[in-house]
């Protein structure tokens, strides 16, 4: 019996415990519908990737997932804490999820380090040494650890969007949201930053990524969804979803930009 | 990520060494005096008035002015009479403060502007050391023209004046008028529609009175609503008055950079977790008032000028203190040479702060492209 154990394990890495659910989420801007009976589950160590259509509600559906945005109907527990107006809850969340945005967001009156240490220090009360040590681990992991006294104007768009990994990574987080973290990049400078997403998902971090990088997508993701128009239209492993897709849109899409 | 870091602004044009010094200097004059039709013509307007009245100024400053003496050697002069600041300087200075207490004031001054020499050298900006230093300036100087502690003679404030009363005021003003702004400017862009509407009708409702009146609601009206017994200093309310009016200019300018900054920083930081007056105070502020900094300086500027609304109730700063010394019948004549001399002073500081804020400007644009 003990000895099954670890083949079922390699059969399916993935643990049974969810750590993302959103059941029938609806989300509306004004009377514009954002999000429509979304429903998402996803699980510890899980990798998934989101695609669709510019305007179609990736964004909003993981600014959900950190309540940058708040959802009307429907639910959403993260970590077993289901996101309601209660700020405790909200904070406490946020503390666990880390995100990196398209447009990197640094913080620019702060050099690097001060922006790594920021909220160790102040959210979970570390000593400044002790955060110190854990911003230069981990800009050693994004391998920019020269660049710590620095502003970050002074650095290319590649190494923003690295420290601003580095940043959520130090508040580590159980799990990664990334919204688009390449599409403001110059092309040369995609590569290092997947280089980085894809170690982090070999180390088994959960992550959920709204991307166009297809090929990051083949290599790292456990799950594809696919969305248009407000509604998840698809939700598949990636061969099935490459090769052979349930939906006539998500076919389309593939077309579209697999041969863009 | 927009670039106003002023080093940056380095226009190439200007790099190229200029063959000779004559050659360069008709280029700078073609490029700045004589760069349009209005602007040439505003350059001509300037050089005309220079040439005619500058040489006359002169004269009647410099080489024909009387620098001491009495007033019979005044007017036997044809030139300016510097000798009524040297009778009179200490009346302007200090009001109607004991003659013989001067040097309390004199102590108070001394201490006070070497805090402010030190708070302008670089050297000296860190909150661990202004902070303290600000706080002693503070004390000391209330307790110098306060006295009644220590064997110092106590003196009313309603005796206070001078020099020293209008940068008590002002600095009253700026230091409670500042964190108010802030505050006035956060509750002004709050979610919560309660504080948003008191903030609105407060900045709103008292920007649109003048100051005198509402010194004078401060002074007048307001211990009528106070009960008996209960009275706060004149002077206190003044500065009270003098600080909410500044509060609210100065909200509004401070929303002004709030706005500026991008809403992407205000999601990083609620991202990681940190709380509202967290991210208020590390990530938004900063910025913001790194952005709005001329305009801030714009209205401390104005409120030290403003100190002179005072003589409405009656305390006497410099300007009115002046006022009233030169009522004296001998030296009333040479009035202007005492208001030169008042305007002088007033020059020197609001120069210096505007000075002081673009060395704090360039010294936040170093490195720091935002
Ligand atoms: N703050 C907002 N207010 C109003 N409409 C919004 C707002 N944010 C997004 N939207 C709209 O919601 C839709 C989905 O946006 P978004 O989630 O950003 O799409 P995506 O990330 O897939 O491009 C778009 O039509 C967009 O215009
Ligand atoms: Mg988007």
């Amino acid at each position: 019996m003990n000895e099954q154990q670890p083949a079922d394990a390699a059969a399916d890495p993935l643990g049974d415990e969810t750590v993302i659910q959103l059941i029938d989420v609806n989300k509306w801007y004004g009377n514009f519908q954002a999000l429509r009976d979304v429903n998402v589950s996803v699980k510890r160590g899980e990798r998934v990737v989101v695609c669709g259509p510019s305007g179609s509600g990736k964004s909003t559906m993981i600014r959900c997932i950190n309540r940058l945005e708040a959802h009307q109907k429907g639910q959403i527990i993260v970590d077993g804490i289901e996101l309601t107006d209660n700020l405790k809850n909200i904070e406490a969340i946020r503390s666990e999820v880390g995100m990196v945005f398209q447009s990197f967001n640094l913080f620019p009156h702060m050099q690097v380090i001060d922006n790594l240490t920021l909220a160790p220090m102040l959210v979970r009360k570390m000593p400044k040494a002790d955060a110190e040590a854990i911003a230069m681990k981990y800009l050693e992991r994004v391998q920019i650890p020269e660049q710590a006294y620095k502003y970050p104007g002074q650095l290319s768009g590649g190494q923003q969007q690295r420290v601003a990994i580095a940043r959520s990574l130090c508040m580590q987080p159980r799990i990664m949201l990334f919204d688009e973290p390449t599409s403001a990049l110059d092309p040369e400078m995609i590569k290092e930053v997947l280089d980085v997403m894809v170690e982090l998902a070999d180390e088994g971090m959960t992550m959920m990524v709204v991307t166009h990088e297809m090929g990051f997508a083949k290599t790292v993701a456990d799950t594809m969804i696919f969305m248009d128009d407000a509604e998840i239209v698809e939700i598949a492993k990636p061969d099935v979803f490459f090769t052979n897709p349930e939906s006539e849109r998500t076919q389309l899409f593939l077309n579209q930009i697999l041969t863009h | 990520m927009n670039d106003t870091t002023p080093s940056a602004a380095a226009n190439p044009r200007h790099t190229a060494p200029p063959p000779t010094e004559r050659v360069a200097m008709l280029r700078w004059m073609r490029e700045n005096l004589f760069n349009s039709p209005i602007n040439s013509m505003i350059t001509v307007i300037i050089a005309l008035f220079l040439v005619f009245a500058l040489p006359d100024f002169i004269q009647w400053a410099l080489f024909q002015s009387v620098w001491s003496g009495d007033h019979e050697a005044c007017r036997a002069a044809t030139g300016a009479c510097w000798a009524v600041v040297g009778e009179k300087h200490r009346p302007m200075l200090f009001g109607v403060y004991p003659y013989d207490q001067h040097w309390r004031l004199i102590l108070a001054l001394v201490i006070y502007l070497s805090v402010i020499a030190a708070t302008m050298t670089p050297a000296f900006w860190k909150v661990k050391i202004l902070m303290p230093l600000w706080i002693f300036n503070l004390i000391v100087t209330l307790i110098l023209m306060w006295g009644g502690v220590l064997g110092l003679q106590p003196i009313e404030t309603s005796q206070w004046g001078g020099l020293p009363l209008t940068m008590v005021l002002f600095t009253g003003t700026v230091v409670f008028g500042s964190p108010l702004a802030v505050l006035l400017a956060l509750g002004r862009r709050s979610h919560l529609p309660g504080i948003k509407s008191i903030c609105v009708v407060f900045i709103e409702s008292l920007r649109g009175v003048p100051l005198i009146t509402i010194l004078f609601v401060a002074v007048n009206v307001f211990p009528l609503f106070l009960p008996e017994g209960l009275e706060f200093d004149k002077l206190l309310r003044v500065m009270a008055g003098m600080a909410i009016f500044f509060a609210c200019y100065q909200a509004e300018v401070i929303r002004g950079g709030l706005q500026a900054v991008p809403r992407g920083q205000i999601e990083a930081a609620e991202a990681l977790g940190l709380s509202y007056w967290q991210l208020m105070r590390r990530i938004v502020l900063p910025q913001a008032l790194r952005i709005c900094l001329p305009g801030l300086v714009n209205h401390i500027i104005a409120a030290f000028k403003n100190t002179s609304f005072v003589l409405i109730i009656g305390l006497f700063d410099i300007l009115t203190a002046t006022t009233a010394v030169m009522e004296d019948p001998v030296w009333r004549i040479f009035f202007v040479e005492a208001y030169l001399f008042v305007a002088l002073i007033y020059f020197v500081f609001c120069f210096a702060l505007s000075k002081y804020s673009q060395l704090v400007e360039r010294w936040l644009g170093e490195g720091r492209r935002f």
